[in-house]
């Protein structure tokens, strides 16, 4: 369909292959660069941290959540597109879907092991972070079954689990396909991951009836994951948090930074891993609409959000909205606007959606005003309570700064090591796209005479 | 199946009607904003009792302030007419606590005096319990605090020096409400007296404004002062149900 019509079954097997096996010195160059920015950036400040304690972040009396938390957000919100916008092209049989999604649920895997490392880092104490999980202990002690923390870790974990078995499970048929194309250790890696497929009827009816099933559960949990996120803001009563229309809110903005996530992501694999034949331009400009939709809405929900403020008639949430709008943080808040409402209205050109540089700049561009979202969700709600004596200005320390870019390190270098390990495209679901080769030899009935062994 | 009938046991005793609201004793604290002068004593004292750190003037600047109770200014009015109100601002040990629901291990809880305690000791620090309370009373512990060579023979042998990573607030002097429940056992009387224990920022209060005692005993002094036509909680429209009474100060509508 999408993929032009020069390309056949075997080139897509080489294709593939080639991005797993070989390997340039660029790829270990970026490699050996975010792996040291993450040592440096990441867990260098962090084991400080954990030495000193939370302090060695900028938080403070009224605003105690910071960055950290707005990372966790972030990278919840981006965990979001891959592996949901997979389930559901999936089940409506939207084949352009099939390039993109091996890649879109990796950044959802991965967004999401950064997001629980967040919150680790978010602690005071994380080496007790097992405390929030219910496990059965001699001293009978449970946690908090009504508190929205300890629903987030049920979520997480179950998104966590749903969205690991559901990328390695679509990938088993690419593994069989990978196995049997390589040597040596790679050869013997690939043996167990593919857990002996041999390609039969059975086989291939049973897969896709449990991907079906799988994509099906994963779209109601995708969508309460980020509800439950941001119920651990709209069950306070923080003004300007305590909102009803937190949850769609937070998931709208899930999904729309997850799909500029996956347009930066598309873009750099059709860049530096030749799938120029793959990834086309019809990629970009159906991830474009879906984008101008998502920022129309997430516009429309920041348009209510300030007049339910106002239509509340209390002071506190008067205060909040103007603190918002024009107080200390006023700027981060224009740049948003201009960033994931403005910008993003360049996409209803054509032109704009299918010229690859530009989309790349205004997914970025995204990112960053989704970013400065989260953070102006914890500052400048927690930094303008009820009690004016206890207002504070939160700024964001250096630890903070660098832990947040050591994050996106840790990001990329669990993507670049998925890169070399997984088919980052869909071997099998690309040629169900491509016109069939030439059977060798048929029997009369037109059916290929070989069958295969069941 | 033992277990079983535990289980039921402790759910029947939990659907009792009233088991969320009536405790044996409801300990409560009446302010009188018309008596407090602002000095502070109370702040004080409840440093020296309640092993409170002294942060430093780096972690003051940075807002990180350790003060269980705190004495908030509000000035009304335009100079040179201007009044000045001084709220002291305490855990409320509120009935209907946000911050208790929100804690991912139940490290704060209601415990059967009506009190809103925290256990250190099972504290993780989401720090979410400081978002969820509208007061700000509670305060975290950003770094291990340190008590330079003498300082550190004064601290109070009967409260925890808290690590860092943990959450603390007002107690309501634990420490002396148990000391005072075991003395009225020991002298084989079943309730504690009224004004026979006192957190230490009652004791300090040179005015007299802060007034400490069981609300379920009618015949208290809080008991009464809760209704006082001055009588108000802060913050009354978020339905946190305080245990912490404000007495109006008179002609003034700040506090």
């Amino acid at each position: 369909m999408q993929a032009e019509r020069d390309i056949s079954y075997a080139d897509v097997n080489r294709d593939v292959v080639r991005s797993l096996v070989e390997t340039g010195s660029k790829y270990y160059i970026t490699l050996a660069i975010s792996v040291s920015v993450m040592l440096a950036c990441f867990f260098a400040p962090w084991f400080y941290q954990l030495q000193y304690g939370i302090g060695a972040a900028g938080m403070n009396h009224p605003t105690v959540w910071g960055t950290y938390l707005a990372s966790f957000i972030f990278w919840i919100g981006l965990s979001h597109s891959g592996t949901l916008l997979s389930c559901v092209l999936h089940i409506t049989n939207s084949s352009w879907r099939k390039a993109m999604y091996r890649s879109a649920e990796a950044m959802t895997l991965f967004s999401l092991m950064v997001a629980v490392t967040m919150v680790m880092v978010h602690l005071g104490r994380p080496w007790f972070i097992h405390w929030a999980v219910p496990y059965p202990n001699q001293m009978e002690l449970w946690p908090n079954f009504r508190s929205p923390l300890m629903f987030d870790v049920m979520a997480i974990t179950t998104y966590l689990t749903g969205s690991t078995i559901f990328i390695y499970m679509g990938t088993i048929p690419d593994f069989a396909a990978v196995r049997d194309r390589t040597t040596g250790w790679r050869h013997h890696m690939y043996v167990l991951l593919s857990l002996g497929w041999r390609g039969t009827d059975t086989e291939w009816h049973r897969l896709g009836w449990a991907y079906t099933f799988l994509a099906v559960l994963i779209i109601p949990l995708a969508v309460s994951v980020h509800s439950i996120v941001s119920w651990d803001f709209a069950l306070s009563i923080v003004p300007a948090l305590h909102q009803t229309i937190f949850a769609p809110y937070f998931v709208v903005g899930a999904i729309y930074s997850g799909t500029a996530g996956i347009v930066t992501v598309m873009f750099v694999l059709r860049k530096y891993m030749n799938f120029e034949h793959y990834i086309t331009k019809l990629h970009f400009d159906n991830l474009g609409k879906l984008l101008l939709v998502l920022s129309l809405i997430w516009t429309y929900i920041n348009v209510l959000e300030i007049f339910t403020g106002w239509y509340s008639g209390t002071s506190t949430e008067y205060e909040a909205i103007r603190y918002k709008l024009f107080g200390y943080y006023a700027p981060l808040y224009w740049e948003m606007i201009l960033f994931c409402a403005v910008a993003p209205l360049l996409m209803i050109s054509k032109r704009f959606r299918t010229s690859f540089v530009p989309m790349l700049i205004l997914s970025i561009a995204i990112n960053i005003g989704m970013y400065t979202e989260r953070f102006l969700i914890v500052a400048t709600s927690l930094s303008r309570q009820y009690l004016p004596d206890a207002w504070g200005i939160y700024v964001p320390s250096l630890v903070e700064i660098s832990i947040m870019v050591g994050s996106l390190a840790m990001f990329v270098t669990l993507f670049l090591i998925f890169v070399k390990i997984f088919p980052s495209i869909s071997i099998y679901e690309i040629k169900e796209t491509l016109p069939e080769p030439e059977p060798k030899t048929q029997s009369e009935s037109g059916a290929p005479e070989w069958q295969p062994t069941l | 199946m033992s277990f079983i009938n535990d289980f039921l046991a402790s759910w029947r005793e939990y659907r009792r009607p009233g088991y969320y609201e009536k405790f044996d004793y409801a300990w409560t604290m009446s302010i009188d904003l018309d008596r407090c002068t602002g000095c502070e004593a109370c702040v004080t004292a409840c440093q020296a009792e309640n092993n409170l750190p002294i942060v430093g003037e780096d972690e003051f600047a940075k807002g990180r302030e350790m003060q269980w109770i705190r004495i908030e200014r509000y000035w009304e009015g335009e100079y040179p007419n201007v009044k000045l109100g001084f709220i002291p601002m305490l855990c409320q040990h509120c009935d209907a606590a946000p911050c208790e629901t929100v804690c991912p291990v139940s490290a704060t809880y209601h415990n059967q005096d009506g009190l809103n305690a925290q256990i250190y000791n099972r504290c993780i620090g989401t720090r979410s319990c400081a978002v969820y309370c509208p007061y700000e009373v509670r305060y975290f512990n950003y770094n291990n605090h340190h008590w330079d060579a003498p300082l550190d023979e004064q601290l109070n042998p009967d409260v925890s020096v808290r690590e860092k990573g943990v959450m603390e607030k007002c107690t309501f002097c634990i420490q002396r409400i148990r000391q005072a429940k075991d003395q009225a056992k020991d002298d084989g009387r079943r309730r504690v007296r009224d004004g026979e224990v006192q957190p230490a920022c009652v004791q300090t209060c040179p005015a007299e404004a802060l007034v400490f005692g069981d609300r379920n005993d009618a015949e208290s002094q809080v008991a009464q002062s809760m209704n006082h036509p001055r009588a108000y909680h802060v913050l009354e429209e978020l339905n946190t149900d305080p245990s912490v009474v404000y007495l109006k100060k008179v002609g003034s509508n700040a506090g």
